[in-house]
């Protein structure tokens, strides 16, 4: 039986892809931001996981404003980084795992989560960042060290789905995975968030104060969280805080009681504050 | 008619400063503008772009609004006229410029202040979460 043994936030700053991209890890700006997921790499290393699910959003890479999916599931066998306006990155290509993905699809079908499938979509820095920051900095001629099923969510246009709808498709996430027959050890990425604002005259908004008692509910008492409306998310935390949803969907995919293995939140990382958690199922 | 509970959920919004909401309403208004913007993921979209901007963007039917904005890199002028930052971000990206940069002229400051005011700490919510309630 496959099986989640874990969940990991992080935000998927696209400035952290041109830092990693122009080898400015070491620079006194991007020091402490990667120093952050030192020990991640490490755990990650030791955890060894076969697949991870990554709950990201599209940023107008795969969709353009023809489709808005509420909730997608890449079943290719392989994903390309996009080209977000300036080449594809130099990373890894990714490969993804079909049969899976199409037991998850399914499955979550069924069960009253209408999934839309994706057969064949490029990913971008929503979903490259995160791998980076947990997997390393691997060359395109390089291998990522597990498969990977994009999973992105709609937070581009408003309505996006509600943080309890998140939640609960995590519920059913984690149904599908434990009915799929192969004993594959799985771990949920929920990226995106937390504070910031790209756009307006309230541009560079963050409130930490907001994104710690988001961290501290996520792991003791997550469905208080899912009661948040969408306009406290933009209001407290700007209009692409709302990104936060993502998190309660892979926190639904964990036990209600988890173990918080690490946290890290730093600000700014270009117009955000940067949170990260690591999460174990106890 | 609008639905109350429905117009009451976009208010909402509505009453935060400094911020558009991208809508399904702004979303079929800004279309054509996004949908410029998603061809420049294309290199050679770029170069045809680069080398006649105004004879590029005639295939596209933007409104005289849309294509003053683009032409004029009004990012305040294309978010209004329907444009979403995610698919503006292909325009950006082909000028050179980050989401730091964009975000700093939209607030009206230089990049260097913006850049200052996100390393202290970044915007203060305070006074920043209601146009009918400034004190919040």
């Amino acid at each position: 039986m496959a099986k989640i043994t874990a969940g990991v936030t992080t935000s998927h700053v696209p400035a952290i892809a041109a830092a990693i991209d122009l080898k400015k890890q070491e620079q006194p700006y991007w020091q402490p931001i990667f120093k952050g997921y030192e020990f991640s790499k490490k755990w990650m290393a030791e955890h060894k996981p076969d697949v991870v699910i990554l709950i990201y959003n599209d940023h107008a890479s795969a969709f353009d404003a023809t489709i808005f999916p509420t909730f997608a599931i890449g079943c290719a066998d392989e994903f390309l980084p996009a080209d977000e306006g300036w080449g594809r990155r130099p990373v890894p290509k990714l490969k993804g795992h079909p049969d899976l993905a199409c037991h998850i699809a399914q499955h979550m079908i069924l069960n009253e989560f209408d999934m839309t499938v994706v057969n064949s979509m490029d990913v971008d820095h929503g979903l490259t960042v995160p791998m980076n920051l947990l997997f390393g900095d691997l060359g395109p001629d390089e291998e990522w060290p597990c498969r990977v099923i994009p999973f992105p969510i709609n937070v581009v246009q408003y309505p996006p789905p509600t943080g309890k709808r998140c939640y609960d498709m995590g519920n059913a996430l984690r149904k599908a995975i434990e009915a799929y027959p192969e004993d594959l050890k799985v771990v949920v990425f929920g990226t995106g968030g937390m504070s910031h604002q790209l756009q307006g005259t309230r541009a560079g908004l963050i409130n930490k104060e907001w994104d710690t008692k988001f961290l501290n509910g996520l792991t003791a008492d997550p469905k208080a969280l899912t009661r948040i409306p969408h306009s406290e998310y933009v209001r407290e935390t700007g209009s692409e805080g709302i990104e936060m949803v993502m998190w309660l969907a892979m926190r639904g995919a964990l036990n209600e009681d988890v173990t918080e293995t690490y946290r890290f939140y730093h600000v700014p990382c270009s117009n955000t504050a940067l949170g990260h958690i690591i999460l174990e199922n106890k | 008619m609008a639905d109350p509970k429905l117009s009451k959920y976009l208010d909402e919004f509505e009453d935060i400063p400094g911020t558009l909401i991208f809508n399904t309403y702004r979303s079929r208004q800004g279309f054509n503008l996004n949908q410029f913007c998603m061809s420049l993921m294309k290199e050679e979209n770029r170069k045809a772009f680069r080398a006649n901007e105004a004879e590029y963007l005639k295939q596209w039917n933007l409104t005289d609004a849309q294509r003053d904005a683009v032409l004029n890199r009004d990012w305040t002028g294309m978010m209004r006229e329907g444009g979403n930052i995610y698919f503006l971000a292909k325009l950006f990206s082909t000028d050179g410029h980050s989401f730091q940069h964009v975000a700093a002229i939209m607030t009206g400051s230089t990049q260097e202040e913006y850049a200052k005011m996100m390393l202290e700490g970044g915007r203060n919510p305070k006074g920043n979460r209601s146009k009918s309630n400034p004190s919040l």
